[in-house]
């Protein structure tokens, strides 16, 4: 830690304060940072116990540990908590660490702004995960939440659900104005948009998808509110209203959801391929377009998720065919990688191996996705497990290892001391292993007809299940390991050095500061030439 | 950066509280929709946040302004706050699109298939004999959800009284004012931009007598629906569709009208200069805002 120098002038030479209030209310991008980080990590635990209790519950079929109700509870908030405590604040977390340092700028534009975005969260996750604890259980109808399970059919907890969504959706829209604010208004003279680092263009098109989005998810929960409450019958086909609505303006809002879960992860691995194969990126105006591309059409494919549910033809054919045109900026991506890796001098460091991992193994999700694209075959497997396996494929080797990577390759800018790279490399090898033993099966019980969300499964499935949890509970045993690697190097380890990796001057501005960096990222604006 | 540094606020109390009344908030929120024909007290705790809300936005504002007018926000800072603004008007913008859209879908595809029309008309023998018309007068349910006695529509205050009917027509009337003071707030504007205070503060208050005629005219015709023509929230998908729609817009009329009230009391207090007034610029901003979302109102609500 740097010494408290308190000057309360307005120059913007103090340091931190001290104690809790630094972290109640502090208005520093780092500081915000490190707090969205760690509630992030707080609840990949507490989302992966709940997802222990589902692997521990389906190890052999029939009921063993907990009952239907209770297990539908832990698949809607291993969910809930997943996507929205986890992968997303995770990634504002990097946001916040990252994009004043690459761009050049002091600190986020809106620093107080950036403070209620950030307390917002454990809030609505206090509110969310207490409902667990209350007579009735907490929301049992799946994290995608359809009415009328979730309205006619729901727990009189769901009123606690909505209002935490609210409160979640105000803390990414006011975060993601914050974001776009600072990247549009913030940049040092001279970086042009075409010469930002690609972790702050995937941020820039993921602000704005949020912004676009998360008012959707708000109206969408506040109309469940009215039914439920109110009498209004926007899901209630008997007032003249459809249950199929909900799912239309849900997906509105799920898919471009999907994508602002995977569009910085694309940022970060591509910092960290160009950084260990020793050239800087293949074609990284294509990579921009890519992003860009995938953004814009991640708004006309949201009836994919609902192929089943009785839309005319001509809806399943555009929706089918608009889903798979994203298959080729999402291709134009992953050539690119391989293209800079492609004769480069490549080395294998932590995060190199888990950006290599997020590349091969994404793509199998990607794969599956054109898969599940296809109309007909869709019929066959939607609801099954090969969904769930489709899906943590794009989310766990994808988005959460992106997160590793960059958490190993930040973190000795972070902390100013390198990790242990052996550990790193064990704990890499484990996830690797654990993770493809988890998730590959699924893609057989689900072909074979597995359907998903339920506690017990016909006979056929016991292998496979069984080796599936095993798995799974390898995977969360080895998270643990990433724990205290992340404890052992902030408190002490070799020397960082302000470049940290071999040859980053010239690939960003961060790399320019010290390992730590000071408390005000830039007081002085560089020149980007 | 320009000479003078950017201004990174110092610790500030204000986020922080602004969250824990969010979470009392939400506590206060969920406990009266719970408890709701029920004997109980719990609204008390939603009060309380309000008070909370209030009085945290009226200290964290207060300290905004302070400081511009220390002479601290450089011209690279006010811009953040540009942005800002434009950003949350458009994610309003979106949060107003989810209404339209389910409007439009309910009106294209769950309707007329209720009523046995179209590639998925089959849904009709869940209620055999259903009609599907718009605005929905006898819902598939009648049972459960009773359909309103009249509409809100500019057809039927037509054929009930010709053209007294239309004139008669509240929806006309708050049409007239709301697109009367968009030009009110802007020759306002125009006012604080040539230094004429007075025509400022005059126009301005134009503005918001209008706006309050406004609210005021919702109000009467709400009373009108509830109380004469049958249609409440319980009235099928049209009362549904028709009261969140108006009633969200209504509501966002009430916010910008405290916003620009709040500018006229600075005003009179002195605040804003000819070339420094985000804080009227960005309410005006609002207030346009609320008037675009009317004009798709009364086309896609009230008249078609």
């Amino acid at each position: 830690m740097s010494t408290v120098v308190e000057t309360h002038d307005h120059e913007g030479h103090h340091g931190p304060a001290k104690g809790l209030t630094r972290w109640l209310f502090t208005t520093n991008h780092k500081d915000i940072g490190t707090l969205y980080l760690w509630l992030s990590f707080t609840m990949l635990f507490v989302g992966g116990a709940m997802a222990m209790v589902i692997r521990a519950e389906l190890f052999q079929p029939g009921l063993q540990i907990v009952q239907p109700e209770f297990f539908n509870q832990m698949t809607t908030n291993h969910g809930l908590i997943m996507v929205f405590g986890v992968i997303m604040p995770a990634f504002v977390g990097f946001a916040n660490w990252m994009i004043p340092m690459q761009i050049g700028a002091p600190d986020m534009a809106l620093p107080r702004l950036n403070n209620l975005s950030f307390w917002l969260l454990p809030m609505a996750f206090g509110i969310l995960v207490s409902t667990l604890f209350m007579p009735e259980g907490g929301p049992n109808f799946g994290w995608t939440f359809y009415a009328p399970l979730s309205t006619t059919y729901a727990p009189s907890t769901v009123n606690f659900f909505i209002f935490s969504v609210h409160i979640m959706g105000i803390s990414s829209i006011l975060g993601s104005i914050n974001i776009i604010t600072t990247i549009f208004n913030m940049r040092a003279p001279g970086m042009t948009l075409m010469k930002m680092p690609l972790f702050v263009w995937g941020w820039l098109i993921t602000a704005y998808l949020l912004i676009a989005v998360m008012p959707v998810l708000a109206g969408v929960v506040t109309m469940m509110l009215m039914d439920i409450n109110f009498g209004t019958s926007f899901f209630n086909a008997a007032g003249g209203g459809d249950p199929v609505l909900f799912q239309h303006v849900f997906w509105f809002f799920g898919h471009p959801e999907v994508y602002i879960m995977i569009l910085p992860a694309f940022g970060i691995v591509s910092h960290i391929i160009e950084t260990f194969s020793r050239k800087p990126i293949f074609g990284y105006s294509s990579m921009v377009y890519a992003m860009a591309s995938i953004a814009i059409l991640s708004f006309v494919v949201w009836a994919h998720h609902m192929f089943t549910v009785g839309m005319p033809l001509a809806g399943e054919l555009f929706f089918m065919y608009a889903t798979m045109l994203i298959a080729i900026p999402t291709g134009v991506k992953v050539f690119n990688w391989v293209a800079t890796m492609f004769r480069g001098s490549i080395s294998f460091e932590t995060p190199m191996l888990f950006a290599i991992a997020f590349v091969a193994l994404f793509t199998i999700g990607g794969f599956s996705g054109l898969m599940l694209a296809i109309v007909p075959a869709d019929f066959q497997y939607h609801d099954t497990y090969f969904v769930v396996a489709h899906f943590h494929y794009v989310l766990v080797p994808g988005s959460l290892f992106a997160l590793i990577a960059g958490a190993y390759y930040w973190l000795p800018k972070w902390t100013g001391n390198m990790y242990d790279e052996t550990l790193g490399k064990l704990h890499f090898w484990l996830t690797f292993i654990s993770v493809n033993i988890t998730f590959f099966p699924m893609h057989f019980v689900g072909l074979a007809g597995m359907p998903r969300r339920y506690p017990d499964y016909a006979l056929q499935f016991a292998d496979f299940n069984m080796l599936i949890s095993m798995g799974a509970f390898l995977f969360g045993v080895t998270q643990l390991l990433f724990l205290f690697i992340v404890i052992k190097t902030i408190r002490g380890g070799k020397k960082a050095t302000s470049e940290v990796w071999e040859g980053t001057r010239d690939l960003g501005l961060e790399w320019t500061l010290d390992s730590p960096p000071p408390h005000h990222t830039f007081t002085v604006q560089p020149q980007v030439k | 950066m320009s000479d003078q540094p950017y201004h990174i606020p110092e610790s500030s109390k204000l986020p922080f509280a602004m969250a824990v009344t969010l979470l009392v908030l939400i506590i206060g929120a969920a406990n009266t929709v719970i408890d709701l024909g029920t004997d109980s007290n719990s609204y008390l705790i939603l009060f309380l946040a309000f008070a909370m809300m209030w009085t945290t936005m009226f200290f964290w504002f207060r300290q905004v302004i302070h400081e511009n007018q220390a002479g601290l926000n450089n011209p690279m800072l006010k811009d953040s706050y540009v942005y800002g603004m434009a950003w949350f008007i458009f994610s309003e913008v979106m949060f107003f699109f989810a209404f339209f859209f389910a409007l439009a879908y309910i009106r294209n595809f769950a309707v007329p298939w209720l009523g046995g029309e179209g590639e998925k008309g089959i849904t009709n023998m869940l209620w055999p004999g259903f009609e599907a018309t718009w605005p929905l007068m006898m819902t598939p349910d009648q049972a459960i959800f009773e359909g309103p006695k009249e509409d809100m529509s500019l057809n039927t205050a037509y054929s009930h009284g010709g053209l007294a009917g239309v004139l008669g027509w509240l929806p006309l009337w708050n049409t007239i004012f709301l697109l009367t003071s968009s030009l009110t707030v802007h020759i306002a504007h125009l006012g604080l931009k040539n230094g004429n205070r007075t025509q400022f503060n005059v126009w301005l208050g134009m503005t918001l007598v209008l706006g309050y005629l406004f609210v005021i005219f919702q109000g009467l015709e709400y009373y009108e629906a509830y109380s004469h023509m049958g249609l409440t929230l319980n009235t099928g998908i049209y009362g549904t569709t028709f009261f969140m729609l108006t009633g969200f817009h209504g509501f966002h009329v009430c916010l910008g009208a405290i916003i620009l009230t709040v500018m006229l009391l600075r005003s009179l207090n002195g605040h804003f200069t000819a070339d420094d007034h985000f804080g009227f610029e960005a309410g005006s901003w609002y207030w346009h805002f609320v008037d675009v979302v009317w004009v798709c109102l009364v086309a896609f609500v009230y008249v078609m």
